[in-house]
């Protein structure tokens, strides 16, 4: 089982959002926060953009011959004592996951955060198995216990505050004296930490992500800002690795370049606090380390994007970069996108993952300022690819009615300027004449969506175009 | 007097022909934008025609229906390439002309090579004054404190950024006072304002709440439709702030009533 899609239902869950005052205060902090860090972090590096060329053309060349880089990978990951499971959608993934937590007879699986466990819906799945995971990363422990979903690929609980923190601590944690102090950061991230040290240690398996596979080596890369990842891989007796195709990487440098550009758009940070390479399971000579390492590699939709103008998507390296500078992500936050992708990257992923005619949505609601473009590490052309979705909802007549007769009443018009010209004459001319006392109007018929919240200016009389000619052509006769 | 520093007005042995797409909205809702623009560009030192024309077709691309951008780039080309330079006091139209035509006659070779001749000449209006004709300053006067907003297209497609800032600090009587956050969108986008009425809203509001916070009287860009869009949200909200075309107040003409306010009689 996966999230409920509610895309369909943008608007919906955008009139929600904008009513919701708390979610509100917690977002109005979204951009302060991210946006000065990453251009802080941009400037003091000279060669930043220059390194974001290079990130775009490694992912370039690796997407081009995914096929080598993904065998490479798989030869790698068996010579140093692990394995590699191809899965080819959600189901099959759980499939394997389920499988392997069966034969250690798993009862708990401590997880780091990713984004494709949550695309697979693998949490309601091991539950019901009688599985239980915890999410070890503090955002997603906290959606965890809340029973919701993300609201961001890198900060999933952006949308919660610190007293909604507290009372669901209170809530869950009741083996604990109820008269504790829980109202510094300090003290609830202590409280988490108590409360997660005791399930790294009781876990049979850990599940992560991986920000980068690297087929040289066969190895994973996971980054953080706590140090879950690594009590998640190293202490259980099999780590699985969960991550999509395009994560390959063809090297243990192009791994590095591309960290160079990956904490300084998310955080601006220089680098994550903790940057965890990992090769197989546990060697005999090694202190510590799992027992069985296995890399479950989804496909689930990508591959198929591989072919055409979407392949640029699979550059994506998860920075949130778009997110964190989207005016729209702003206003609305990260679940009334309906899924689990938001934000300007989900808006071109998610009608690829679950369809146009369910994610259509997504692709419309965005202002096409490109600022998103503007930070992504790796230029993708995010607002040309929401367009895409754009002229592939237009082609197959996915388009809302009103929109679609609206365009084509104009197109007659717009394409045929000797009925164009007369007919927006005319047009002025009314209106001009109706809103000439005030200068503009508060409501106006077919209108309706920019009076709700505006007023309209009244047209200052006849067209530029009419003026200019009777212009000219009075000065023509002047001279004469 | 309007100075220049660049050889460009010099450098053509006859002024240069600028064709003025006076944009859809200048067109129809504002024609004293376009008599600005005219204006500036002759004082440049170009010499200004207006051809028949409709719209560039940027709300046909945005909604997904290639074949009418399409048309409407073909019938904007036919009606400006024979201008040494097509300008538009938009730089959300001036974008869509120059970075997205060449790619709507994808396939047809030399459809693709007309349009990117014609791309070749295209430029928003005060980019162009500064950038191509060496303008550093204007004559003008206008009594207030203005901030400027930066219209998305404009700023990241074409990167108009200092220029109207350039030649507004030589605007006499004028102060500008930066607002928080100008390079953020305003949320107009086109038909998105309309679609999503209720997310522009809170976009655009956040924007006018950083209008006000700069106190000034007066608020400039160079896009229509973003000024149209915060115009009727401050008007909404009951500011009475004055809202203007940047090529108004450049080209000394900001003593006409503000957007969306009546004339006086």
């Amino acid at each position: 089982m996966s999230i409920a899609i509610t895309s369909p239902q943008l608007k919906e869950n955008a009139a929600e959002a904008l009513k919701d005052a708390q979610l509100q205060e917690a977002l109005a902090k979204v951009g302060p926060g991210f946006i000065g860090k990453r251009a802080a972090a941009a400037a003091a590096m000279p060669e930043f953009d220059a390194l974001r060329d290079s990130a775009r053309d490694i992912k370039n060349h690796t997407l081009a011959h995914l096929d080598l880089y993904l065998e490479r990978f798989e030869e790698k990951v068996r010579e140093a004592g692990g394995h590699v499971h191809y899965a080819v959608d959600a189901a099959d993934a759980r499939a394997i996951i389920t499988d392997i937590c069966k034969r250690l007879s798993a009862k708990t699986v401590t997880k780091g955060k990713s984004m494709i466990s949550e695309e697979i819906g693998l949490n309601d799945h091991l539950e019901a198995q009688g599985i239980i995971p915890v999410e070890t990363d503090l955002g997603e422990y906290l959606i965890q216990i809340r029973h919701e979903t993300p609201s961001h690929i890198i900060a999933p609980a952006i949308h919660l505050n610190k007293r909604q923190v507290e009372a669901d601590f209170r809530r869950v944690h009741t083996d604990l004296p109820a008269d504790r102090d829980l109202t510094e950061p300090t003290s609830l991230l202590a409280e988490a930490r108590g409360e997660l040290r005791q399930k790294f240690l009781v876990a049979d398996v850990g599940i992560t992500g991986a920000n980068f596979l690297i087929a040289e080596t066969g190895t994973s890369v996971l980054v953080t800002n706590e140090g879950n990842g690594d009590l998640t891989q190293t202490l259980p007796k099999a780590h699985i690795v969960l991550a999509s195709l395009e994560k390959l990487v063809p090297t243990l440098e192009d791994a590095t370049q591309l960290l160079r550009v990956l904490a300084r758009s998310a955080t601006g940070q220089d680098m994550s606090v903790y940057t965890t390479f990992s090769t197989g399971p546990r060697r005999p000579q090694d202190g510590d380390g799992p027992g069985e390492y296995h890399v479950v590699l989804l496909d689930n939709g990508r591959s198929a994007m591989l072919e055409g103008e979407l392949r640029e998507m699979l550059r994506c390296i998860r920075c949130g970069a778009c997110m964190n500078h989207c005016p729209v992500y702003h206003a609305i936050g990260g679940h009334a996108y309906g899924w689990v992708y938001p934000g300007p990257m989900g808006s071109v992923l998610t009608p690829s993952l679950i369809g146009v005619e369910k994610g259509a949505n997504l692709p419309n609601a965005s202002t096409f300022c490109g600022r998103c473009e503007e930070v992504c590490p790796v230029r993708i052309p995010l607002p040309k690819l929401m367009r895409h979705w754009r002229e592939k909802e237009f082609e197959r007549h996915l388009t809302p009615a009103p929109q679609r007769y609206g365009l084509k009443v104009w197109s007659f018009f717009a394409t045929r300027g000797w009925l164009y010209r007369p007919a927006t004459r005319l047009a002025m001319a009314a209106l001009s004449l109706l809103g000439r006392s005030k200068g503009r109007f508060s409501s106006l018929p077919l209108a309706g969506g920019w009076t709700k919240y505006r007023d309209f200016p009244a047209p200052e009389g006849d067209t530029f175009q009419a003026q200019w000619r009777a212009r000219k052509a009075s000065s023509r006769s002047n001279a004469a | 007097m309007t100075s220049f520093t660049g050889p460009a007005s010099s450098a053509h042995a006859r002024p240069p022909r600028v064709g003025l797409f006076c944009t859809c909205l200048v067109d129809t809702l504002r024609p004293s934008v376009g008599f600005a623009a005219a204006k500036l560009l002759e004082e440049a030192g170009c010499e200004v025609d207006v051809p028949r024309q409709t719209c560039c077709g940027q709300p046909a691309f945005n909604s997904g229906d290639r074949a009418t951008a399409r048309a409407l780039a073909e019938q904007t080309i036919a009606a400006f390439e024979s201008f040494d330079y097509v300008v538009a006091p938009s730089g959300s139209c001036a974008g869509m002309m120059k970075t997205h035509y060449a790619e709507l006659f994808a396939g047809e070779p030399d459809g693709m090579i007309r349009a990117e001749h014609f791309c070749a000449k295209v430029y928003e209006l005060v980019s162009f004054l500064v950038d191509v004709m060496g303008m550093t300053s204007v004559t003008a006067r206008y009594e207030g404190v203005a901030t400027y907003h930066d219209s998305c297209s404009g700023l990241r497609e074409l990167k108009v950024k200092d220029q109207p800032r350039t030649l507004l600090a030589s605007v006499e009587g004028l102060t500008l006072n930066e607002m928080a956050d100008a390079d953020t969108c305003c949320g107009f986008g086109g038909t998105f304002c309309v679609k999503y009425p209720d997310i522009s809203n809170a976009i655009v509001g956040k924007k006018a709440d950083n209008v006000v916070a700069s106190g000034a009287d007066t608020l400039l860009a160079g896009d229509l439709g973003c000024l149209m869009n915060m115009a009727g949200k401050l008007q909404r909200e009951g500011h009475q702030i004055a809202v203007r075309h940047v090529a108004e107040v450049l080209a000394g003409m900001g003593d006409g009533p503000a957007i969306g306010v009546a004339k006086k009689d």
